[in-house]
């Protein structure tokens, strides 16, 4: 038993590893196009371009490895951003900081109602997940009457708070960072973290061994709409505006960042680093395609092609590995 | 009956009025027949015979789509990817109209490219059986829009409806009715045959009930799934092909958000996303009732994000309410 552990922990960590050298040729092969592309000023706007996406994916990640599937992230985004936009431009949050906590605490209250429905109501995820989608961008037209909050209504020090660094890291990214640290952590080595893969791999044994599952499942879509959440005030602080149809389709690549990060969408399986590389990868093919001379009509065609090739890659390389354990155990 | 054992084995359902009452499809039919009272309150036009076809063809375009879909759910599988293909197969459609000026082969060009489409994702799904089929029609979803994108840039190709045989395809109506009505039945009756019917049918049952033990009793598992996955696509062209005889223009945004309200009318008509569980028959009703439903608050200028929420409430509490009931019916059996 303890060396099954041992091997299948060697396998997860292969896995990020094989990830990781993708990454590397992908990065190596659009600097060979475009010279331009490993520097800091690039990097930077890489990250600071796709910081959402990359913290929503550790939202995501979470459902995912319950076994469940979030695809209103986009709508509880443009919701609690919409809110905290027209709070701020009526003078009832003061300063940056009211307003991504409002946003984070609004979306831990959207999340919560999700869960609720699909922990309590027994709605299958995608479906739950999909109501809300539709009830919380129709809600975000409502709250705003179908208008958007302009750069004038804006807060100075929201609205410098997602340009300005800290020590010369941008503050967003350094939200994606802590993020991740949290993530890494929580998820590694705290009770909670190890429950959520109990649950996640085998949810029968998880609730016979005395885990409460609906509690659980109810805390973990809490957590990813408070994520959703968090990313509401950071898009909206990023782009100085706050439009209805913000962050729509965002569900589709920060499921694509988890599953090319090796998550399995049937539960348990999954890390934060690797999430945090599939974000990456994502995040690169995003802004890198049109600094390799392909034309803004071509990329989406080639995103869908990178994002099935990574995947049938990964399954050809998980084939692989599993081809050489079974020849290793002499079987 | 009882056999040598002594056993009884019932071979024919019992058909009580309780288990009729509680049938899904049961009550479907009363939130129809709300939504169509409603309907006739907000507005005496509403009852109408011209009108109410007119109304229901342009949301039968996008109902076509509903009938695959609930194939593929009750296989337990799901495609992303009928939007992005439905425009695809029109961007098709248009651009050979426009360098040939022959309808005919356009109709031609935009059925092969529509199977295609989707026998694209039968094959990549049954060759590499470990994916799922979210993620793998997520990715052919963006690669299908970025294909059309990529054909039409941010023009539009049109000029379709100049010939009168294609735009009678959409307009034209025997009676009152339209022709694209007699299509949706048509189909309607032949995937609901095939589906409660047929060996086909009764094998989907069962692979998307236990998949494992459908391929041990001899189920040609990913052969039906590679069958499911093309002949959606080809639904997906017809659909394609009512698009443009309706609106005569295709840009690279258009069906967007078709995989959902497909699959949102197959949930709402009882299909489990889990698969194995469901009736044709509730999905005929659910097309009706999200349509209707849109019709409805329209009439009475309720702007279409409300609408949205609506829709998005009622699919949650629909699926929702009959599993906070059972819970009192599981004890009195064990009580029982």
């Amino acid at each position: 038993m303890k060396q099954k552990k041992k091997t299948s922990g060697g396998l997860l960590r292969s896995r990020e590893f094989s990830l990781l050298i993708v990454l590397i040729v992908l990065c190596a092969l659009i600097q060979l196009r475009n010279p331009q592309f490993l520097t800091a000023n690039v990097i930077n706007s890489i990250f600071k371009n796709y910081a959402y996406t990359m913290v929503l994916a550790f939202g995501m990640l979470l459902v995912l490895l319950i076994g469940g599937i979030d695809i209103s992230v986009g709508a509880t985004l443009a919701f609690c951003g919409m809110a905290g936009s027209l709070l701020m431009k009526n003078g009832v949050l003061p300063n940056c900081f009211t307003v991504y906590l409002f946003t984070t605490v609004m979306g831990f209250c959207c999340g919560t109602l999700i869960g609720l429905v699909i922990a309590k109501g027994k709605v299958i995820p995608i479906i739950a997940t999909l109501g809300f989608m539709y009830i919380y961008r129709g809600l975000t037209y409502v709250i705003s009457d179908s208008t958007w909050v302009g750069i004038a209504y804006m807060l100075t020090d929201f609205k410098d708070f997602a340009q300005n660094s800290l020590l010369g890291v941008n503050h967003l990214v350094c939200i994606t960072v802590v993020v991740f640290l949290i993530f890494f952590f929580f998820l590694k080595w705290t009770t909670f973290g190890r429950q959520i893969y109990a649950v996640g791999s085998n949810a029968e044994a998880a609730e016979i061994s005395g885990i409460k599952i609906a509690k659980i499942k109810i805390l973990v879509y809490a957590i990813c709409g408070a994520i959703a959440g968090l990313c509401g005030a950071m898009y909206t602080g990023y782009y100085a505006t706050a439009q209805n149809d913000m962050a729509v389709g965002a569900e589709m690549d920060v499921i694509a960042a988890c599953v090319i990060g090796g998550v399995s969408l049937t539960g348990g399986q999954g890390s934060a680093v690797g999430v945090l590389m599939g974000a990456i990868t994502i995040a690169i093919i995003g802004k890198s395609l049109s600094m390799v001379g392909i034309g803004a009509f071509w990329q989406q065609a080639l995103k869908g092609a990178i994002i099935l090739l990574a995947v049938v890659v990964n399954v050809l390389v998980q084939r692989g590995m599993d081809r050489r354990s079974l020849e290793g155990r002499e079987i | 009956m009882a056999t040598k054992s002594g056993r009884t084995i019932e071979y024919e359902k019992k058909r009580s009025l309780k288990a009729t009452l509680l049938r899904w499809e049961t009550l479907l039919i009363f939130i129809l027949l709300a939504v169509n009272i409603m309907n006739v309150s907000i507005s005496p036009n509403y009852l109408n015979l011209y009108n109410l076809f007119t109304n229901v063809s342009s949301f039968l375009v996008k109902g076509f789509i509903a009938f695959p879909m609930a194939y593929i759910l009750l296989l337990g599988d799901i495609d992303l990817s009928v939007g992005a293909t439905v425009c695809l197969a029109s961007t098709f459609l248009g651009i050979t109209y426009n360098s040939t000026h022959s309808i005919g082969l356009a109709i031609l060009v935009c059925l092969v490219i529509s199977v295609l489409c989707g026998a694209f994702n039968g094959l990549v799904l049954t060759r590499f059986t470990e994916l799922a089929p979210m993620i793998v029609t997520l990715a052919t979803m963006t690669l299908y829009r970025g294909f059309s994108e990529a054909i039409l840039g941010d023009t539009s190709t049109k000029g379709m409806r100049d010939v009168a045989w294609f735009a009678n395809l959409y307009d034209g109506r025997i009676g009152p009715v339209p022709y694209i009505f007699l299509v949706f039945v048509l189909l309607a009756v032949v995937f609901g045959l095939v589906m409660h019917r047929t060996v086909f049918g009764r094998q989907m049952y069962a692979i998307g009930a236990n998949k494992t033990a459908a391929v041990y009793s001899g189920v040609k598992v990913q052969k039906l799934r590679m069958i499911v996955f093309t002949l959606t696509g080809f639904i997906c062209g017809l659909s394609a092909i009512f698009y443009c005889s309706w609106m005569g223009s295709v840009k690279n945004d258009i069906a967007d958000g078709y995989e959902l309200e497909a699959i949102s009318m197959c949930v709402l008509g009882g299909i489990s996303t889990d698969g194995g569980k469901g009736n044709f028959p509730g999905v005929i009703i659910a097309i009706f009732i999200i349509g209707l439903l849109r019709y409805g608050l329209g009439l009475i200028n309720v702007n279409s994000q409300t609408i949205r929420i609506i829709i998005g409430a009622l699919l949650i509490i629909v699926v929702m309410a009959p599993n906070l009931r059972p819970k009192t019916r599981a004890r009195r059996r064990k009580a029982a």
